[in-house]
């Protein structure tokens, strides 16, 4: 606890240099990884991403058993040439065998870590003391950064930030349907080149902060995370930024205050906890959401088909009036309690009032239920009509369409009625089929 | 754009092979300017193929493609695309006044920006299809055919001479269909031209002036009344070319 508060002091206060140092290289990546991220999500290249991170690691050992030295220039240009080299391995196996773009991409990813994780035992049985540390290439240690990495990383985002604003209505189109693109005479493979090597600075610079196992989280978490909130490009490419950049500067400060905890892999816990709210609480998209949507639209049904009920209990009687609730409730398969609270509902709305065991609908009330049996019978009658479906078989289709018929489709079903001179006068058109009488009715819907 | 020849696009000894296994042979087929086209054939025929050695989406193995007189190259904004529906992610991030002003890219240079003026002709697309009040829907909330009519204003954003069409109508509804037939007899009228793939037989005298029938290699090609023949269709459609398919599977095997 006194750990928490006194980064947080030191935060505030961007008091402890080192600290911020290690907190702005974090921030400036998490952007980087969430800007390019947006692209290559969208154009599947995700696994790409991932293959060329694994790539990276026997290129670092080779740097390192060549220079002696954990100079980061060296280690990283190894890192970005074996990155590289992965890639082509992965185009060079599609190109010429019939091997799958996942499987070359598995094939390529764990060969090339393998060899990775043998050099690194070699590397690590020489005398030279400095191969300490090297390790965290894999799981990643924000912690060690200095100034001259950051400087590193902020050059490398950038060089992203302005080549996605150059080039952005490219990547789009490129993303969105290459052929098209590749038709009206854009260079997509240079495209695609140049977004494969935006991946590749990107993922090389990530390496000693996050690790290449993780790297292809920063790349991918916030972009699909950023397709909950919005449906529009540029938008989601902004937000992934900002939840990388916020994926990196918690996940830094946590595993800052919490020294076994490895950088990378906080970081990518605070993504995927940042894609977990996305995915729940997005306003259109969200589980939530849709949930919300779809309770409200059941509502809607139910209350629309107790007020239906009862003016079709209403219609068989000879007057308007009053009806037995039991009446209504054999119009369908209520439970009591069920129907009583739906009753309950619909006098709260005004549209039912109710006395004890008898049910009336208010003007209000009836003016809908009105609405509701004209499109049920309506659309009956273009069943009948129009798709030769047989009269007794309709009311069940009606029954769902009814309550979700958006009303220019019910204009052009009226329209097409009237051609055919079916359309009928009165404003509640009578059933197409005998309305069941209440005891035998209740076993549909 | 000035069209100096009646000939839209001359397409000569095509062969177009997929890993070596030849999809399409020595396709040789001269298509007219100012027609509706229709490439008609069974699945596998090359239909798409064709189209797309067209368009220089797929390396030829053989054979020269001119269009209007012209390289390929240096005619590329004669041609407007309509690819298949189904070759795109619909859940994209764009609404259909995005997708329809990429129509607008080509014209637009490197890096130019989106202004008022392509964003008037996507609109004037848009409303030629009858979509421009879905301007403003995400993709993925439009119907199949709703669909398909962005698409076809995205092509007609890019004030092409010829277009090539991966099936426009499949799957789309009667209204759509009747909607799109219009607005290609609207190109047609206006000089462009218009070459589909399109698979409803039925349709292709009452839709199409000339067809291309094509099973791996060209049956007939001409105008509908002439080519479109029981014999012809029977050519095209009926017995499997066995020997053609083996030889091509033993390049296929020879290679590997």
């Amino acid at each position: 606890m006194l750990g928490a508060k006194s980064l947080l002091s030191r935060l505030l206060t961007f008091s402890d240099f080192n600290t911020n140092v290690v907190l702005l290289g974090s921030v400036l990546l998490g952007m980087a990884c969430g800007l390019v991220g947006t692209f290559t999500v969208l154009r599947g290249r995700s696994l790409m991403a991932d293959a060329l991170a694994h790539a990276a690691l026997p290129g670092v050992c080779i740097a390192f058993l060549l220079t002696g030295s954990r100079e980061l220039g060296p280690l990283l240009a190894g890192a970005l040439a074996f990155g590289v080299l992965g890639v082509l391995a992965v185009m060079g196996i599609r190109r010429s065998s019939r091997v799958k773009e996942d499987a070359a991409i598995a094939l390529v990813l764990s060969s090339t870590f393998g060899l990775g994780v043998a050099l690194l035992s070699v590397v690590q049985r020489t005398p030279n003391a400095a191969h300490a540390g090297l390790e965290g290439f894999i799981f990643g240690k924000a912690a060690s950064m200095v100034v001259r990495d950051v400087q590193l990383i902020a050059a490398v985002a950038a060089i992203i930030v302005v080549t996605c604003a150059i080039f952005y209505r490219q990547f789009k189109v490129l993303c969105f349907d290459r052929d098209f693109a590749h038709s009206a005479g854009l260079r997509v493979a240079l495209l695609d080149f140049l977004l494969m090597g935006l991946v590749c600075v990107c993922t090389v610079v990530a390496l000693p902060a996050v690790g290449l196992v993780l790297v292809v989280a920063l790349l991918t978490i916030p972009a699909v995370a950023a397709r909950c909130w919005s449906d529009r490009l540029g938008v989601m490419a902004i937000i992934a930024a900002g939840i990388g950049a916020m994926s990196g500067a918690v996940g830094t400060a946590i595993s800052a205050n919490a020294a076994k905890l490895s950088a990378g892999a906080v970081i990518t816990l605070v993504a995927a906890a940042a894609f977990v709210v996305s995915l729940l609480a997005a306003p259109r998209r969200g589980v939530i959401a849709r949930w919300i949507r779809e309770r409200r639209l059941r509502r809607k049904i139910a209350l629309q088909n107790v007020l239906r009920a009862v003016y079709e209990v209403q219609e068989l009687q000879a007057t308007r009036g009053p009806v037995a609730v039991c009446d209504v409730m054999l119009k369908r398969a209520w439970r009591p309690a069920e129907l009583d609270s739906l009753l309950a509902r619909a006098q709260r709305s005004g549209e039912i009032v109710r006395e004890d065991d008898r049910v009336d609908l208010t003007s209000a009330g009836r003016e809908h239920a009105m609405q509701i049996v004209r499109t049920h019978r309506l659309w009956e009658l273009y069943l009948v009509t129009h798709a030769s479906i047989a009269s007794d078989h309709v009311d069940r289709d009606a029954d769902t369409i009814e309550h979700v018929l958006p009303a220019e489709i019910l204009q052009q079903l009226e329209a097409r009625l009237r051609e055919d001179g079916r359309l009928p006068g009165s404003l509640v058109p009578a059933s197409p089929h005998a309305v069941a009488p209440a005891s035998r009715a209740g076993v549909h819907g | 754009m000035s069209v100096a020849t009646d000939i839209a696009i001359d397409v000569h000894d095509l062969t177009v092979a997929y890993h070596r296994k030849p999809v399409l042979w020595d396709v040789d087929v001269q298509v007219p300017s100012g027609k509706l086209i229709a490439i008609v054939g069974p699945n596998g025929a090359g239909k798409s193929t064709l189209l797309k050695a067209m368009l220089g989406l797929v390396p030829l193995a053989s054979g020269r493609i001119e269009i209007f007189g012209r390289e390929l190259r240096d005619a590329r904004a004669l041609v407007g695309y309509v690819p298949q529906r189904e070759s795109v992610d619909w859940d994209f991030p764009i609404d259909a006044m995005g997708v329809v002003t990429m129509g607008t890219y080509a014209k637009l240079g490197w890096l130019r920006r989106v202004g008022a003026m392509q964003r008037a002709r996507a609109m004037d697309a848009l409303k030629q299809v009858g979509m421009h009040e879905f301007a403003q829907r995400q993709i993925g909330q439009l119907s199949g055919g709703q669909q398909q009519r962005v698409f076809l204003a995205r092509a007609l954003a890019q004030d092409a001479a010829l277009y090539l069409m991966d099936e426009p109508f499949a799957g789309v509804d009667a209204a759509t269909e009747r909607a799109i037939l219009d607005v290609l007899r609207d190109m047609r009228n206006a000089g462009k031209t218009v070459i589909a793939v399109h698979h409803d037989l039925q349709t292709v005298p009452q839709y199409f002036d000339h067809v291309v029938m094509l099973n791996m290699r060209l049956v007939a090609a001409g105008p509908t009344a002439e080519a479109f023949t029981p014999e012809n269709l029977q050519k095209t459609y009926g017995g499997r070319l066995n020997l053609l398919e083996q030889a091509a599977e033993a390049v296929r095997r020879a290679g590997s």
